[in-house]
């Protein structure tokens, strides 16, 4: 069955059905680390202490990874300008560097995690590393998916620019503003779990 | 007709895409300059209710430009500012409640 309206706008909304569905989607998710932003709040003010996150977590590591979320933004976001300059080719350099980028950015949580754990710092070890674990967790399972959906926009998803350039500039849109809220939630991570 | 739409796409977009190239570049110095910004703050040992309040409003300038100019939410349709209207509506006391509840712990009526 064909999707309607993935090309020309729904005359009712003047958007795109996949960009409401992508949006309803985002909607979702701010309730869901809202969630877990509102759980952090109870936690830590009802503790009779709570560390700052600079003496356990590794501040410049993280900066660093930041630094490579916001980076990988910029790509994303010139990924989809190539294509409505109808640069494929510019398209492809961008979308693949976003993808080395996240892909930076999990390597580098992966030392993180593996650090605390060696060092006996686990989810249940206290409250603190608890929420950090989650929210943190959470947040890469968003940087992986983001990861495969713009790993498939560069692959075999990528055909679709022959037969269909609109639609397939209106998928990497979409898939730009999952990856966009998954940076927008790491800029309020960082300063929450790693500086306060 | 799809070789007509990418035509389309490309020749009535492309000076508006430039525009918006630059603005990205610029958005993009400036989310690097914040995020230096909120790491020398943290260095200045201010009191825990001033740190909050001044990492979370950093932390807020840096997302709204990410929404405002990377999500392309200053040119939005009005039902993608219905949907988060209504997002913000159920957001705000998800936090706020919480935070005002316990607000004391982090010394803000103090």
């Amino acid at each position: 069955m064909e999707i309607p309206y993935t090309v020309e706008v729904r005359p009712d909304t003047g958007l795109t059905n996949g960009k409401i569905a992508i949006w309803l989607f985002l909607a979702s998710e701010v309730m869901l680390f809202g969630a877990l932003f509102a759980s952090y709040i109870l936690i830590r003010a009802g503790a009779t202490s709570w560390p700052r996150g600079d003496s356990i977590l590794n501040v410049p590591l993280a900066t660093f990874n930041t630094i490579v979320l916001i980076t990988s933004s910029i790509t994303m976001v010139m990924a989809w300008a190539s294509l409505m300059r109808g640069r494929f080719g510019t398209y492809r350099m961008y979308m693949g560097a976003t993808i080395v980028l996240g892909f930076v950015f999990l390597v580098v949580k992966y030392f993180e995690y593996s650090h605390k754990l060696h060092h006996g710092l686990f989810p249940s070890t206290n409250n603190f590393l608890a929420i950090y674990f989650t929210l943190t967790g959470l947040h890469m399972l968003h940087v992986l998916g983001g990861m495969a959906v713009n790993a498939y926009l560069l692959g075999p998803g990528s055909k679709l620019w022959k037969t269909n350039p609109v639609w397939f500039t209106n998928r990497v849109e979409n898939s730009g503003l999952f990856w966009h809220f998954v940076d927008l939630v790491w800029i309020f991570l960082f300063p929450t779990l790693y500086l306060l | 007709m799809t070789s007509d739409h990418a035509a389309d796409m490309t020749s009535h977009s492309a000076a508006d895409i430039d525009r918006h190239v630059r603005v990205y570049i610029i958005v993009f110095v400036a989310l690097m300059a914040l995020t230096i910004v909120t790491v020398a703050i943290s260095y200045l040992d201010l009191p825990p209710a001033m740190a909050i309040t001044v990492a979370l409003f950093v932390a807020t300038v840096k997302g709204s430009l990410v929404a405002c100019y990377f999500m392309h939410l200053l040119s939005e349709k009005k039902l993608i500012y219905a949907v988060l209207v209504i997002t913000l509506v159920m957001f705000v006391p998800l936090i706020a409640l919480p935070a005002f509840t316990h607000g004391n712990s982090f010394g803000i009526f103090e």
